[in-house]
């Protein structure tokens, strides 16, 4: 009875400890866990500034400029407080919207432009039909709505 | 009450496990077959992603299963471990195969939906990383047990592998709330509820509890050649695999 006791109470200072360390492990590595940085984070300098880096944000409704050549694009990543420009020559994913978000990988120019070389959708946690989803938007449009993004019954 | 510690012993468990097979896999269809109807025929389209969004409802199911049934082997390394009973290293044995297959076809199925809705197959972020880390634990598991032939001592390794690898579950789960990450947020949490439609949720649930039943059917098999492997030696093995 005494060693069953032992044995237990070793796997469960063994789980917490091991809990622990891994805890804090990934808290000392959160900013290289974290897959992009913020236009705020950008902005303030804590992004890399000679190397590679992602950043991720809301595409700014309007902000979407094709070039002529069809290919070439630029766009505003905001998260509501900063805002950075982003340039982009390739095909963007089909859920690339304006108002959605996005995370594009490149580097820092000069004058805190990103020229990115990939551009992914990031798409949110919500999954309604799309009759759900306009009258939700209308009703957010009227200020009714003050809870969207959760699905009417 | 009954007593179900009788039941750890593998001679009442084997004929018991052989009751519930057919259970589980009339279960497994109960669930599965209208799942999958509602999910892919009934249920309406997503309003960004179109029908594409359609493979979550075989994503998701995986996707839980492979968590949850490591943490079911690790529930059995641990109850091993402390009260050193035969059957808990059997039935980590018997899981291991589903689960591998689930965290295998949680990547694959995740890379064919993050390629036309995110427009690559593969990010390095730490919802897609742990869930890697995942599939690696539970081949090293299978490796590891494998690789020890006396059946006492490939239970212990197996299960400290299993109870070490148990943090992996909780970062898994939770990695999209920590960091920044390219997948989405969940779906379903008891803090916000469903931000998912009525139809898509029971079609969600529904295949995952299929999944589900399908796993306790394929796993009971396992451990029921697991025991008579193991206990061949027995009378109670040999009285039953003899030609009457």
């Amino acid at each position: 009875m005494k060693a069953r006791h032992e044995r237990i109470a070793l796997i469960v200072g063994g789980i917490l400890a091991l809990g622990l360390i891994t805890g804090l492990v990934l808290y000392a590595l959160q900013d290289n866990i974290s897959l992009f940085y913020s236009p705020t984070e950008v902005k303030s300098g804590k992004a890399p500034r000679d190397r590679a880096f992602r950043i991720g944000g809301l595409v700014e409704a309007g902000s979407l400029v094709r070039q002529p050549d069809g290919v070439s694009v630029h766009f505003v990543v905001t998260d509501t407080v900063e805002r950075v420009t982003v340039q982009y020559k390739g095909i963007l994913p089909d859920l690339f919207r304006e108002g959605k978000g996005a995370v594009a990988q490149g580097k820092l120019t000069g004058e805190d432009v990103f020229v990115a070389h990939e551009v992914l959708a990031k798409h949110d946690e919500n999954y309604m039909p799309p009759e759900v989803a306009q009258s939700l938007e209308k009703a957010h449009r009227e200020g009714v709505g003050k809870a969207a993004g959760t699905p009417a019954p | 009450m009954p007593n179900w510690f009788k039941y750890s012993a593998p001679v009442a468990f084997y004929p018991l496990a052989g009751r519930m097979i057919p259970v589980f896999w009339a279960l497994a269809l109960l669930f599965g077959i209208p799942g999958l109807w509602l999910g892919l025929a009934v249920a309406p389209v997503d309003f960004q992603q179109g029908e594409a969004y359609r493979i979550l409802f075989v994503h998701v199911g995986v996707a839980w299963m492979a968590m949850f049934i490591y943490l079911v082997m690790a529930f059995w390394a641990a109850i091993g471990l402390a009260f050193n009973t035969r059957l808990s290293g059997m039935m980590a044995l018997a899981l291991a195969p589903t689960g591998t297959l689930f965290a295998f076809l949680t990547l694959w199925t995740g890379a064919l939906w993050g390629k036309p809705m995110w427009g690559a197959w593969w990010v390095w972020d730490a919802r897609l990383t742990s869930s890697l880390i995942l599939l690696f634990l539970y081949i090293g598991f299978i490796a590891l047990t494998r690789a020890i032939d006396d059946p006492r001592r490939s239970d212990k390794a197996g299960a400290i592998l299993l109870l070490v690898g148990v943090v992996n579950v909780p970062i898994i789960y939770f990695s999209v709330k920590w960091w920044n990450t390219l997948h989405q947020g969940a779906s379903l949490s008891l803090a916000k509820g469903a931000s998912i439609s009525p139809l898509m949720l029971w079609s969600m649930l529904l295949c995952a509890l299929a999944l589900w039943m399908y796993t306790i059917a394929v796993a009971l098999t396992r451990a029921r050649l697991l025991i008579l492997e193991r206990e061949r030696n027995t009378e109670w093995v040999r009285a039953l695999l003899s030609p009457a």
